[in-house]
């Protein structure tokens, strides 16, 4: 919006302990037997203007995260800010009209297109859902956009069966950015597209944020895309942040365990070093959700859990450099 | 003009959505044969008494159970009806019921499916209702209704048109089932792809993204069964005639005149093959149109 000029550093989304809860229901009767704590306690801030990246393996709660702070999912307990507007509580009116300024762009271009809509169509649904522009105006726009995210305006007659990946994730992105929004959740928007394809759409969203001052949170597994396009890094681990650092302070020197065997597992692309280089191999499976482990819930798989990892959650703490981190050994 | 800049042309030429489905549907050969015979079948029953003028209902005495004739060219039945005039009378009621039945019939199947399949809450409950009425054994309900509406419903409406509104009523609310719960769980499917979820998070209401996500993408099912559905109604109309619940005895529909004929098949089997091959072609051609409908509005198949 015009009235709050971009101002380095502001933050723009804050999360605060947000928890995502889902019931399980089983029997006769649909008795509610446990909850899966998808996301459970998770709090971060994302400043005006700058990428965090959020990693971590499938089924930890990554996606989830990201639908919560657009309200995509209910929050089950915490508060999502948005330029200062908690919007885990708006009404549906309030929080309809919040819309236009926090856009999501999905993973898979495939399902993401409504097959039996033209491209002009997908792109031109926010600007007609928000009525803010009408007739040749819209059609404009819609040309804009396409220009914008490098596809050629007269494809707007077409359907989105006609495209490839890479394009259709173009025009995920075009109708994301119609209604001119502040902050962009991309929900693993690599992830289903070929590896000649990724860069040129990370330097697409890269470009973008350059030339219209976008705020990213940016959901993926792919360690080096997210060094690539993040100013900050987050590492979830079943539901929780464990880790939340600047790229280089987080992928130069890892503080929690689990980051450090994250890291360990991403390949060098040098046989010498990979060769002698020490990889962390971590033992068992991810614990359910369902049912995490008592204290924390790394314990199981970590390398040095001791009697206290079972007995008490560890703090999320803040080092001297800045960096947050949920372990009782980090320093 | 070389390929490329005839390509070149249609990528900038402007697309009307109607156009392209038109192109499509004359492209499916099963679909303009029906088209073809449909009309045929459409014009003979309207147009055709203007041609062939003679009244269903004159008893002919002397030309009773008559083969094919210049002056009767489908034939007589045993009290001298002319076979050509009551199979055309017949097609008017039949194809009239039949499409107002399926309509009644598709309208409550898909609200109820796109209701039950899109709001969680009201899912439980349409679904029980839905197999409430699978479970109602039908003719009794019908014996029932009709029992009760028909003299009301004639005295309101007159003889003929009551009768009408009565069995395209009770055909529609006892055969929408399986295109409900086909819809239902079409919908379900559906409102888990990512691009219902992108609706949502560009703020789109509830019933725009019934409108313009859901509907449009369950329309193939939809469409295939309307085009069970009017074969139905035409046979259960035939159904309810047999047993004297549909329409007056002396007023033709084509199911009545098949049971009329069917006692007379070993002397003149053209009374029954006659409103029999009408059924049997009205219905085969309205699921070949159906067909091509389903196919040209899909863009996915469009242009192929």
């Amino acid at each position: 919006m015009a009235f709050d000029s971009p101002k380095a550093g502001e933050t723009l989304v804050r999360v605060a302990d947000l928890k995502v809860h889902f019931p399980i229901h089983a029997g006769l009767i649909r008795r509610q037997v446990g909850t899966v704590r998808a996301v459970d306690g998770v709090s971060f801030d994302v400043a005006r203007g700058e990428t965090l990246g959020l990693v971590g393996e499938s089924g930890c709660g990554k996606s989830t995260t990201g639908r919560a702070v657009l309200r995509l999912v209910d929050a089950t307990a915490g508060r999502i800010e948005m330029a200062g507007t908690d919007i885990a509580s708006l009404g549906s009116e309030a929080l309809r009209r919040m819309r236009p300024r926090m856009q999501m762009i999905f993973q898979d271009p495939h399902a993401s297109l409504n097959p039996r809509m033209t491209v002009g169509s997908i792109v031109a649904e926010p600007l007609s859902e928000h009525g803010t522009l009408r007739g040749s105006a819209r059609q404009r726009r819609v040309e804009e956009l396409l220009d914008a995210v490098g596809l050629n305006p007269s494809f707007a007659n077409r359907y989105p069966h006609e495209f490839s990946g890479g394009q259709r994730q173009r025009i995920g992105i075009a109708r994301a950015l119609a209604l001119d929004p502040d902050f962009i959740v991309c929900d693993e928007p690599i992830a289903a597209l070929d590896v000649s394809i990724q860069a040129q759409v990370v330097n697409l969203l890269e470009e973008l944020q350059e030339r219209l001052g976008l705020t990213y949170l940016f959901i993926s597994h792919d360690l080096s895309m997210v060094r690539h396009i993040a100013d900050r890094v987050a590492v979830m681990y079943l539901g929780k942040i464990v880790e939340l650092a600047d790229r280089e302070a987080l992928y130069g020197a890892p503080k929690h365990p689990y980051t450090q065997a994250l890291l360990s597992a991403v390949p060098i692309p040098n046989p010498k070093v990979e060769a002698t280089r020490r990889h962390i191999i971590l033992k068992g499976d991810v614990p359910s959700p369902a049912n995490p482990p008592s204290g924390c819930r790394f314990r199981t798989r970590c390398p040095i859990a001791e009697a206290r990892c079972a007995a008490e959650e560890p703090a999320w703490r803040k080092l001297d450099d800045g960096r947050h981190v949920a372990c009782h050994f980090a320093t | 003009m070389t390929d490329a800049s005839l390509a070149a042309q249609g990528m900038t030429a402007h697309r009307s959505l109607w156009g392209d489905v038109w192109r499509q549907f004359r492209a499916h050969r099963g679909a303009m044969v029906g088209s073809a015979v449909f009309l045929f079948i459409v014009l003979g029953v309207t147009v055709g008494p203007y041609i062939h003028t003679v009244d269903p209902q004159y008893l002919n005495m002397r030309a009773r159970n008559a083969g094919i004739s210049w002056d009767h060219p489908f034939g007589t039945d045993n009290v001298g009806r002319d076979m050509l005039a009551q199979v055309m009378a017949g097609g008017r009621v039949s194809l009239a019921v039949g499409f107002a039945a399926m309509g009644v019939s598709i309208v409550i199947g898909a609200l109820v499916g796109v209701l039950a399949g899109y709001i969680r809450r009201l899912d439980g409950p349409l679904m029980r209702l839905t197999d409430l009425f699978l479970a109602l054994p039908i003719l009794p309900l019908l014996l029932v209704i009709l029992l009760l509406f028909r003299d009301t419903l004639r005295t309101l409406f007159g003889p003929e048109a009551g009768i009408f509104l009565l069995i395209v009523f009770v055909i529609g609310i006892t055969s929408w089932m399986q295109t409900a719960r086909i819809v239902r769980g079409e919908v379900l499917a559906l409102k888990e792809r990512e691009f219902v979820l992108a609706a949502k998070s560009i703020g789109t209401r509830g019933h725009r993204i019934i409108t313009r996500h859901l509907l449009p993408n369950v329309l193939s099912p939809i469409m295939v069964s309307a085009t069970i559905g009017i074969a139905n109604a035409i046979i259960t109309e035939s159904a309810l005639s047999f047993l004297g619940l549909g329409f007056p005895p002396d007023f033709p529909t084509w199911g009545r005149l098949l049971f009329d004929g069917k006692d007379f098949m070993t002397l003149t089997p053209e009374r029954v093959i006659w409103p029999g091959l009408a059924i049997s072609l009205t219905v085969l051609s309205v699921n070949f149109i159906g067909d091509g409908l389903r196919d040209a509005l899909d863009p996915r198949i469009r242009g192929r």
